[in-house]
């Protein structure tokens, strides 16, 4: 099997949906055959080998360079395989992943991996907001998975998490975690928006400083060494060189609970300042 | 077939099988996860009024255990995956969850499961929070001291009950160090325990009793003091017999330690008092399992 390197040669004018470029259904097609690939753009549908150059590619993953295209729905419903996309995302990459890893090597627009369900989403840039959250309408964000996200996050990250880490190694946008039901989020930048845990049912906000606003739905449960820590910081060290040098100012933590407006029972966990 | 002058009886050892899991407790020193596996593992000899057989396998370096703390690993032995889960869920209640700055990890990865924490859960009373890490799930079931930590599931698998053999010696002195050379020899080694006192049994039954209802008696046949009015299976010489009880995860296992046991047994010598290795067998028709004393030393 080999893999497949799309260059953006003849950007859209419109925005270009990625959704049918599937590793797992490409690994048996010839190039000819992904060429003639039919993808929705605005009112129109354009052919792949009308907007990018292909190249066969040693080993099994899907390269797209995407330059200044505005390529949405990259790895959509992605179960298997590798995608790497080198320049910038557009909106809802990564969507209703289940397996499989995406890296994308710059920026992501909005609802980057939101629904995601499982494998790894990486952004080494920053994403735009509701970051793992869920479609418009859905009652559910994120269900499982790691997102791992080098750069800041836009608002509303994790808005209706139900399962599944995201890791922010840089700032979070305002209300983080919003109406969240379960699940990990954590940020290392030392900015992490007003109100983070909006509404939040239920799961851990992981903070390395003390919220700037913090809802007054949220009391404050005093200082604690988490057994649970431990094995969050060794599963995710391997992913993230800057949570594994934060590791150890994470051991202490303040606990906040609430939100007591939605029943109380999640965490902001914030390092002891 | 002897060694160092020790007689090996040409008979077997026979084993029946079981369902075991290993758990990994941790505790913030070394001296409490011992004293929260002590605690777990105590009265549990024998599946016959125990419910299971459990015992420590190891101690752990803070290296080895899941949240990087001293931790001891045990072997716990039921006689169905039911009564697994029902002593698992009574003694991790009562003995870890219950012990200061504890936490309990499941130590076998095995495609079948029983609930571990998934049961203790209940506890929490509400407050409990379920943590997905990787694949793997954990509750934190908050405490007076803080949280106990503890692993959803862990695995479960098919293991060996039952493995033994006896030491026949001149005196119950002899027949003592005898054992404790074995027991030395044999907790160097992975995958078993020795569930009796100190890994060693001096009550060794057999089936049935002149007593209506009782299911188990002494076994007269080895008992030196009877060796008059009974069918003894002791040499004149005979003064104490003890025996040496191994559950395994496989049967490989049982073998490599009954023959590291055996062999630590008669290193003295018959200078040391030993007379004759032996094993506990039911005529070969009950256990699954055998093991020939002279094909396992040969």
């Amino acid at each position: 099997m080999s893999g497949t390197i799309l260059t953006v040669t003849r950007p859209p004018r419109q925005r270009l949906d990625l959704s049918p470029l599937l590793p797992e259904r490409m690994a048996s097609l010839t190039l000819e055959a992904i060429g003639a690939i039919e993808l929705a753009c605005g009112n129109r549908r354009l052919r792949v080998d009308e907007v990018f150059e292909l190249a066969p590619r040693e080993g099994a993953a899907l390269v797209i360079r995407s330059g200044a295209a505005k390529l949405d729905h990259i790895g959509h419903e992605m179960s298997a395989g590798e995608i790497t996309v080198e320049g910038d995302a557009g909106a809802y990459a990564g969507l209703a992943m289940t397996g499989g890893r995406l890296t994308i090597r710059g920026h992501a627009g909005p609802l980057a991996g939101a629904a995601m369900q499982g494998g790894i989403l990486e952004i080494t840039g920053n994403a735009g907001d509701w970051l793992g959250g869920g479609l418009p309408g859905e009652r559910r964000g994120m269900t499982g998975g790691l997102i791992l996200l080098r750069g800041d996050a836009g608002q509303q990250a994790g808005d209706r998490q139900r399962r599944g880490i995201i890791l922010i190694e840089g700032n979070a946008g305002d209300f983080l975690g919003a109406r969240m039901v379960a699940g990990t989020m954590i940020v290392l930048g030392a900015e992490s928006g007003r109100y983070p845990g909006f509404a939040m049912k239920r799961g851990t906000l992981l903070l390395s400083r003390r919220p700037r606003q913090i809802l007054p739905t949220f009391a404050d449960a005093g200082r604690h060494e988490l057994g649970f820590m431990s094995l969050l910081t060794a599963y995710l060290a391997p992913h993230s060189a800057k949570l594994a040098a934060a590791a150890l100012s994470l051991t202490e933590l303040r606990r906040f609970t609430g939100d007591a407006a939605a029943g109380g029972k999640g965490e902001i966990l914030a390092a002891a300042d | 077939m002897n060694i160092n002058g020790v007689a090996i009886e040409d008979t077997f050892a026979e084993a029946f099988g079981m369902r075991a899991t290993r758990l990994i407790v941790t505790a913030d020193s070394a001296e409490w996860a011992e004293t929260a596996a002590r605690s777990l593992t105590g009265f549990a000899t024998s599946v016959i009024a125990c419910g299971c057989e459990a015992g420590i396998e190891k101690h752990l370096a803070p290296a080895e255990t899941p949240d990087k703390r001293p931790g001891v690993s045990i072997l716990i032995f039921a006689v169905n995956s039911k009564e697994l889960q029902k002593q698992l869920q009574l003694r991790v209640g009562q003995c870890v969850l219950t012990t200061l700055g504890s936490a309990c990890f499941s130590g076998l990865d095995a495609p079948e499961r029983v609930k571990l924490g998934g049961q203790l859960r209940y506890f929490g009373d509400g407050f409990q929070i379920a943590k997905k890490i990787g694949e793997k799930r954990y509750w934190r079931i908050p405490v007076m001291d803080g949280e106990f930590l503890c692993e959803d599931e862990v695995g479960m698998t098919r293991a060996v009950g039952g493995g033994n053999f006896l030491i026949l010696a001149r005196s119950r002195a002899a027949a003592r160090m005898a054992a404790e050379r074995a027991i030395g020899a044999m907790t160097k080694l992975a995958n078993i325990i020795m569930p009796f006192p100190g890994g060693v049994v001096r009550s060794g039954s057999k089936i049935g009793s002149k007593y209506k209802g009782l299911p188990a008696s002494t076994n007269d046949a080895f008992c030196p003091t009877l060796k008059a009015e009974t069918a003894s299976k002791l040499p004149p010489e005979a003064a104490a017999v003890l025996e040496i009880v191994i559950d395994g995860l496989t049967a490989e296992d049982i073998a490599a330690s009954m023959r590291a046991g055996i062999a630590a047994a008669c290193s003295a010598g018959e200078s040391g008092g030993v007379l004759q290795i032996t094993a506990g067998n039911y005529g070969g028709k009950l256990g699954q399992f055998k093991f020939h004393l002279r094909e396992l030393m040969a």
